[in-house]
């Protein structure tokens, strides 16, 4: 996305907030009320990304429901590949950029956001614009790029992933939130939810080498799991993916996932590309496991037309 | 001019050129534009002159201004512009403050034969066989080497330690880098050159750049017609002697008033030290030259030296450092060719022109250029070439094709970049995770810009990788996310001449947005 667009988009975004602070009050949009979940997971379609957020967060009681004041937070967008926006290989940063907003108005003591990329970590967080507007919403941007920052972790009933190197920030932070971008992938058919925490870990190419959707599924059980998922579906990437060649392989699907459960997340992302979670291997092991539950038809699922 | 302002000028001068050059080879960030790194490099001698072979163009000719300035004013190339010269200024220097009393140069004679001989040796050389002997003698490329070899890691170093300590106060400002060494071959002709130089320098002051360097013995040799000198006034002259001992060049011969011009790199010193204002520096006075004799005396030691240096071959070799094989894969990668960087075109033609100045391997953004050892042969030693189990080429980068001084690497537009095959990609399915363990892999068609390597439906619900070499540009992302030890199951083997790669079909896309939630 160029600048003038990501300023012009900025600008949209900030009418349509403004316009539901004005309509609906404060409380509507920033969520400050306390009930708890309603639903397992909330879909909207129909709008600008921060402004399926703004709703979508709405409906799952406010941000205040998933992070307490004074808390550090970390975001954990999927930042992996050296490609612009609209390639949507890297989550939205219009996305990226509400989420963070919402954690500062809900009392973070501060906000983190960081990925172990794929490409050239500085080019990454630069073309994705991920790292500006971040920056812009008062989070920290941190690189993950040398293995420094990362410490060993346990995996207690792991199958095959046992143990991991998995970023300090994690460690450090109170909550995490993850922000996957939903995509076509050339292995597992699909990634969002569970396969973005490939970013938080260091050596990734264990995981290849090691059954992969095994490994996947298996660092779902580490005991720090997101406190929300936000799956990005605005953009989505349904073939060539995960890293893309053109903005052929991109189709735009306005749509964004709001979830507790990340394997229902996952399940109903692949029923966004037209895929039957069964398929994608990680997810009914995932579900197998106990991390979640892939079942759509058993969930409460609040579904949002803008 | 008598005035002492030229020492202070030279001083100051030389300190920010040799700042600059240390940041450039330095800058493990990345931060310096292109376009000041060429300017930087414009005037280096040896480099713009192949670059001006290379492309024929007046554009490209920063060494005719450096002749041009030579002729006007003698060698200041070697102590206002040359890093290397400054660098031994600043050991010098240091090498001086260690003695007990001031340091005593005092006039020698010139080592006529070895510097004249060096000279000829490395243009026949050059001429008949090819650039090694400047690969290994050229100035710009000896210090680009020391900088980026030695002082870059031990910068990155002091950085990592920095952050490390930073970060416990929660400040982020400085990021750990990594720190990719190479094998310890590598080090060894820079290596033997810094003790060389750097001793030679700590103790004789400019005694490499007036008996070695072909450079500066080229240099000297215009700057003896040189309009502007230093000179005596031999009224004001008392013959003290001063002068002498503080010429880092020991070619001031005070008792015969003469000053050896060849030799002087325009320090200014002397004149700075002449209590009697007798040394000044200026229009030349015609016929006033005197005729010097050659000097027989420590030849064999110093060509003793130089042949040592040749056996910098024997060191051992470095093992890479590779992880315990979970399940070692069996078949081994064949590759015929070295993968070149991009821009070098003919791998034949870049070996003629890099004189290995390591420019290119220090500002590689991934790292993923290392110095040659044998791969290019003996004359392609310390050449940058592409090491695709260390890191890969970024999809989105030309920066090491915008910076080669030489020329050996030619400019390339982003989008021609994307589409130069430096090499070609080759599936060695035995090694294949998804064939072996029969569990799902794709970490290089994952990291693949073209999708040149894709994936097929193989047993069950797997997919496996297949190559399309016509759009692999080679740039070696599969080879290094490829998690097979110790074996790669896919690999780019070099192209001798790059070639254009071709475009990647783009069809639309099969499945179109939902109009409702298909859950």
């Amino acid at each position: 996305m160029k600048r003038r667009e990501f300023l012009r988009k900025s600008a949209g975004a900030g009418i349509v907030t403004g316009a539901a602070i004005s309509l609906g009050g404060y409380n509507k949009v920033w969520g400050a009320s306390t009930q708890s979940n309603k639903y397992d997971v909330v879909a909207v379609m129909g709008g600008n990304p921060d402004a399926m957020f703004d709703l979508g967060i709405q409906e799952l009681g406010g941000m205040g429901t998933f992070i307490k004041k004074g808390q550090k937070v970390l975001i954990k967008p999927n930042i992996g590949w050296d490609v612009i926006p609209d390639l949507a290989a890297n989550t939205n940063p219009l996305l990226v950029r509400r989420i963070i907003e919402h954690c500062i108005r809900a009392g973070a003591k501060d906000v983190y956001v960081f990925d172990h990329t794929c490409d050239n970590w500085v080019n990454t967080y630069r073309n994705s614009g991920i790292e500006r507007a971040a920056k812009a919403a008062g989070a920290r941007v941190l690189p993950g790029n040398t293995e420094n920052y990362y410490q060993q972790i346990e995996i207690p009933g792991g199958v095959k992933l046992k143990r991991a190197k998995v970023h300090q920030l994690l460690l450090e932070t109170d909550v995490w939130i993850n922000v996957p971008i939903l995509k076509d992938h050339n292995s597992t058919r699909m990634t969002a939810c569970l396969k973005n925490t490939m970013g938080l870990v260091w050596d990734r190419g264990w995981w290849h080498a090691n059954d992969l959707h095994q490994c996947i599924a298996d660092y779902a059980l580490y005991e720090k799991k997101p406190v929300l998922n936000v799956i990005d579906c605005y953009n989505v990437m349904v073939k060539n993916g995960p890293k893309g060649v053109s903005k052929e392989d991109v189709v735009q699907m306005k749509s964004q996932i709001l979830t507790t459960d990340w394997v229902a997340g996952d399940a109903a992302a692949a029923r966004m590309l037209g895929l039957e979670p069964e398929k994608i291997d990680y997810i009914p092991i995932a579900h197998k496991t106990g991390l979640g539950n892939m079942k759509l038809e058993s969930l409460s699922i609040q579904r949002i037309k803008m | 001019m008598t005035s002492s302002f030229l020492r202070t000028f030279r001083i100051v001068f030389s300190a920010i050129v040799l700042i600059c050059f240390l940041l450039v080879f330095i800058d493990f960030r990345y931060r310096i534009p292109e376009e000041y790194i060429n300017v930087l490099v414009w005037l280096q001698f040896i480099p713009s002159l192949l670059k001006f072979i290379d492309l024929g163009t007046i554009a490209a000719g920063g060494f005719i201004a450096v002749i041009i300035l030579t002729l006007l004013t003698g060698r200041s190339y070697c102590s206002f512009l040359c890093p290397l010269g400054i660098g031994q200024d600043l050991f010098s220097r240091v090498g001086g403050s260690f003695r007990k009393k001031f340091r005593r140069y005092g006039y020698k004679r010139p080592h006529t034969v070895i510097r004249y001989s060096l000279l000829a040796i490395t243009l026949i050389v050059s001429i008949v066989w090819g650039i090694y002997l400047l690969t290994l003698l050229d100035p710009y490329s000896i210090f680009g080497r020391f900088t980026s070899y030695f002082i870059k890691p031990g910068m990155m170093l002091l950085n990592n330690l920095a952050a490390g300590i930073l970060s416990r106060f929660d400040n982020y400002t400085l990021h750990h880098v990594n720190i990719k060494g190479w094998q310890l071959i590598s080090y060894s002709v820079p290596a033997a050159f810094l003790i060389l130089i750097g001793t030679l320098s700590f103790v004789k002051g400019r005694l490499y750049c007036n008996m070695i360097c072909p450079v500066g013995t080229l240099l000297g040799l215009i700057s003896k017609v040189s309009i502007f000198r230093v000179k005596f006034d031999e009224e004001k002259c008392t013959r003290c002697g001063r002068c002498a001992i503080v010429c880092k060049s020991s070619c001031i011969d005070f008792l015969k008033q003469d000053i050896d011009y060849s030799r002087c790199v325009d320090c200014f010193n002397c004149i700075r030290i002449c209590p009697d204002k007798a040394l000044s520096y200026g229009l030349v006075r015609i016929g006033g030259h005197k005729v010097h004799e050659t000097d027989k005396t420590r030849r064999k030691v110093i060509a003793g030296a130089i042949l040592g240096l040749a056996g910098y071959g024997s060191m051992a070799k470095a093992q890479e450092k590779t992880p315990i094989p979970q399940n070692a894969t069996t078949v081994r990668e064949e590759k015929t060719c070295p993968v070149a960087p991009p821009g070098a075109g003919s791998i034949e033609e870049f070996n003629k022109l890099c004189t290995a100045c390591s420019l290119c391997i220090t500002q590689c953004p991934n790292q993923v250029l290392v110095p040659a050892i044998m791969q290019y042969g003996l004359a392609g030693i310390m050449q940058p070439v592409m090491d695709f189990h260390k890191s890969f080429c970024t999809f989105n980068c030309t920066r090491c094709t915008e910076i080669c001084p030489t020329n050996a690497l030619k400019p390339l537009e982003l989008e021609a970049k994307k589409l130069t095959q430096l090499g070609k990609v080759y599936f060695i399915k035995d090694n294949c995770i998804v064939k072996t363990e029969k569990t799902a892999c794709g970490a290089c068609s994952e990291a693949c810009p073209t999708k040149a390597v894709y994936m097929v439906p193989y047993e069950g619900n797997l997919l496996i990788p297949e190559t399309n070499v016509d759009i692999c540009i080679g740039c070696g992302h599969c080879e290094y996310a490829c998690p097979t030890v110790p074996y790669k199951a896919i690999y780019v083997d070099g192209n001798l001449v790059h070639v254009a790669a071709e475009k990647p079909v783009i069809k639309e896309a099969e499945i179109s947005a939902p109009e409702e939630f298909p859950f």
